[in-house]
């Protein structure tokens, strides 16, 4: 397929998915608010702006880190380039692009969730938020539906599917960071009930506190680590994410018959997770860990663009293939 | 809303006769509109509108920050054309598309017209858009125009006339498609009943209309749409069309010649393209021969398709075929070529280049409508009727500085169609844009996009300037079994 349409549904899918999980987190924190009083709410929403790692970019349009404030950086700022509204933007411009490559289903809901989020930000007061926050989750995860059910499972599905998978590894790995950060150092409150407070609204924003209840049922961090990282079922882990990742990958390879240093690297930070055990990960720093995930993430997505995106005119003629029209439109 | 109050005033409308009673082949339509609650029709065309939002089937509105997009403007009563009335569109169009298509192919040859001084050499050979690059060049199957779009309006008394040809690359297609498929849900019990014509096959047409044009050692030709991209207004057709023939769409910056190939660039390297409809204006498609300052287009792919190594759609150079001072010598060309009468007039032109025609024009400019010869879109033209005595000055002047670059016609009131206003139907000017391809055989879409000037007494039916759109429904023979 042609690598700039790759390029573009990958970050399309990249784009949608970090729109959704911006409206988790807030709607979740929300949610944490009503549960905890007024005390600490102010860092309580400052979270939320490191969480998306935009702390510099916030403080050059905003003063303190009000709930007003947050709410609005991270939804309708049409400046912060990772709001909500630019985040639908951006991926509605990049399936233009691409229309003739997803199905008109899709294309109709990239569009609608467009003109969802063009909606609410033209309203002087948005009585509920809450409603807005599920609409843009459904949104997304109507998407994702239309994805599966209305698109072959090609090259180009690969390609949308490793945009969303990256992007929601990133995104758990997030929270986990900065959550941990933030509630370890209270050791007073480890195992209180405010602990279980937090911990409970971190597994609800990634959608994930009902799996893990079933698999884990009483809350502690280091299971809560253990379950967002390791669980090999639940569709939001690092692993599963990874794993995942992986597989597309693999398809992709499949197609293009290409040398690939983007799958060697996949496959060896793959394994490099596996080998690893959530008790030398809290032994040797939790922040460390994601630091170095995130890293590893980052280099995956640089070797996506030299592996299929960007690559160097063939020196001889015989990377010259002639194709059939199949091999274009995959 | 219904047709009880409807009133022709005096111009030759396309559903009733001039003395208000419904033409025959309307009856139905008009039945079914007169018999709806009050309300319903506004309904349907609000319904019709959401939906077309929901598609993205829209314009940025430029100003606005908060990014609002509105739709073309589109109104849901179709405009019919009888069966007997198409059998001889039918025949004109595929007439003129043929003599045209001969006429490219020898300005860029032997020039026999020019040197039997039935064209005036000296317009054709300065005309904008004559592409010397183009003398000699030999398109696949020889064919030049593959797609063209002819815009007919009928006058007073109801008669066809040819107001402009386009050769390069006709837009509205896609709009004649979506229009449709919008209708269906609106009244899907007429189409059966009144016979109308499906237009579904217009995108097999295309893509067997491109594939006959692919490099002879092609067993099964790539084929790419080539777009600006995004930004171009025409952005949404080009997606739509190769979406429906299942082709991908393809930027200037996707493609590169390898070794007098072009190719596109995949995710499994660089891959041949054999056939390119091409929906950028011929002077970008190669910065090495055409415009330099080309982003849009592809180093060395004019050369490839000298070579035969690739298709293009339309073949570069068409342009001259489209020319607006041409068209006044497109009967002639007719009658050169093929020996026959021309089925569809035109409409007088007055070419300002020639002395006799400037002195008529500027005379009597409160008249006549003004056009600049390379225009397009509306823009840069001057209804002398409607315009102030200080336009008309404007526009003696222009000619007088500049006579090679305008023409002028008698001003003609366009039919009308009734049209969905605020509170009523009421009777709004259209033309017609009918799509003819031409591959193995020419073919005419039974349909086409009619265009409507949606302001109270407005000619121009641009939807740059307050136009929008109506289906055009062409009916089958009713003496005929389906």
């Amino acid at each position: 397929m042609i690598s700039r349409v790759a390029d573009s549904i990958y970050w399309m899918n990249r784009y949608l998915e970090r729109a959704e999980n911006i409206a988790r987190f807030i709607d979740v924190n929300l949610h944490l608010i009503l549960d905890l009083g007024f005390e600490a709410v102010e860092h309580q929403w400052q979270t939320l702006v490191t969480t998306s790692g935009d702390d510099k970019d916030f403080s050059k349009r905003y003063n303190d880190f009000t709930e007003n404030n947050v709410i609005n950086f991270l939804t309708f700022d049409e400046e912060n380039p990772n709001s909500i509204l630019s985040c639908v933007r951006a991926a509605r411009q990049n399936a233009k692009s691409i229309r003739d490559t997803i199905s008109s289903e899709m294309w109709e809901q990239v569009n609608r969730f467009y003109l969802l989020t063009q909606k609410y930000s033209r309203m002087k007061e948005i009585i509920n938020l809450q409603a807005f926050f599920h609409e843009i989750k459904q949104a997304n995860h109507l998407f994702i539906g239309l994805s599966d059910t209305t698109m072959s499972h090609g090259q180009a599905w690969h390609f949308a599917r490793m945009g969303r998978i990256l992007e929601r590894a990133d995104k758990t790995a997030r929270i986990l960071d900065v959550k941990y950060f933030l509630l370890l150092p209270s050791a007073e409150f480890v195992n209180s009930s405010y602990d279980a407070v937090q911990w409970a609204a971190l597994l609800k924003s990634t959608s994930a506190f009902e799996m893990y209840r079933k698999k884990f049922h009483a809350i502690n961090y280091k299971d809560v680590a253990d379950f967002l990282i390791y669980d090999t079922e639940f569709p939001r882990s690092l692993s599963y994410c990874l794993l995942t990742t992986l597989k597309s990958m693999r398809a992709i390879v499949g197609y293009t018959k290409t040398e690939c240093a983007a799958l060697t690297e996949l496959d060896s930070f793959y394994k490099e997770l596996k080998n690893c055990e959530i008790e030398t990960i809290l032994r040797d720093g939790l922040h460390e860990f994601i630091d170095r995930f995130q890293q590893n993430l980052n280099h995956i997505d640089q070797e996506i663009r030299t592996s299929f995106i960007e690559m160097k005119l063939p020196t001889t003629s015989a990377g010259n293939k002639q194709v059939g029209s199949q091999l274009l439109s995959q | 809303m219904n047709f009880y109050d409807y009133k022709v005033d005096g111009f030759y409308d396309e559903m009733c006769e001039s003395d208000g009673r419904p033409r025959s082949a309307n009856l139905p339509l008009i039945n079914l509109i007169n018999s709806l609650p009050s309300k319903d029709l506004k309904h349907r065309q609000k319904a019709a509108e959401l939906a077309l939002l929901n598609l993205g089937i829209t314009f940025g509105v430029y100003g606005n920050k908060k990014g609002t997009e509105k739709i073309f403007p589109f109104d849901i009563i179709p405009r019919l054309i009888p069966a007997d009335e198409w059998v001889i569109l039918e025949k004109g169009l595929k007439q003129r598309v043929q003599a045209l298509n001969l006429f490219i192919a020898d300005v860029y040859s032997a020039q026999k017209i020019l040197n039997d001084n039935v064209v005036p050499k000296e317009l054709v050979l300065s005309s904008k858009s004559y592409r010397q690059q183009c003398v000699g060049l030999k398109p696949p199957r020889g064919i030049w125009a593959h797609i063209t779009g002819i815009d007919l309006i009928r006058d007073e008394k109801g008669v066809f006339h040819v107001l402009e040809d386009n050769a390069c690359c006709p837009s509205g297609i896609s709009y004649v498609l979506e229009n449709r498929a919008t209708l269906k849900r609106i009244y899907p019990h007429l189409f059966k009943t009144m016979r109308v014509r499906h237009v579904s096959n217009y995108c097999d047409q295309l893509y067997a209309t491109l594939q006959h044009i692919a490099p002879k050692h092609c067993s099964s030709p790539q084929i790419a749409v080539l777009s600006p991209g995004i930004f171009n207004s025409a952005y949404f057709e080009h997606a739509y069309l190769a979406q429906q023939m299942g082709v991908p769409i393809v930027e200037g910056r996707d493609l590169i010649v390898i070794d007098g190939f072009v190719n596109v660039r995949t995710t499994a390297g660089f891959q041949r393209v054999d056939v390119l409809y091409r929906r950028i204006d011929d002077s970008f498609l190669d910065p090495d021969v055409f415009n330099k300052e080309s982003m849009l287009g592809v180093k060395g792919l004019f050369e490839c398709y000298k070579n035969g190594n690739i298709g293009l759609a339309n073949a570069p150079g068409t342009g001259i075929a489209d020319d607006k001072a041409i068209y006044a010598y497109t009967p002639d060309i007719i009658r050169y070529y093929l020996n026959e009468e021309p089925i569809i007039p035109i409409v007088k032109t007055y070419i300002c280049r020639n002395d006799k025609d400037r002195e008529y024009v500027l005379e009597n400019i409160e008249k006549l409508v003004v056009k600049i010869v390379n225009g397009a879109g509306g823009y840069g033209m001057l209804i002398g009727p409607s315009s102030t005595q200080d336009q008309c000055n404007e526009f003696r002047a222009l000619i007088q500085k500049n006579p090679e670059d305008y023409i002028a016609q008698p001003t003609i009131a366009l039919s009308r169609a009734p049209t969905i206003t605020n509170n009523n139907i009421a009777g709004r000017h259209v033309d017609f844009r009918p799509y003819i391809l031409q591959g193995e055989s020419t073919y005419v879409l039974p349909g086409g996009l009619t265009r409507v000037a949606l302001v109270e007494n407005s000619l121009i039916v641009n939807s740059s300037q307050g136009g929008g759109s109506k289906d055009t429904w062409v009916l089958g023979d009713p003496n005929q079994e389906k």
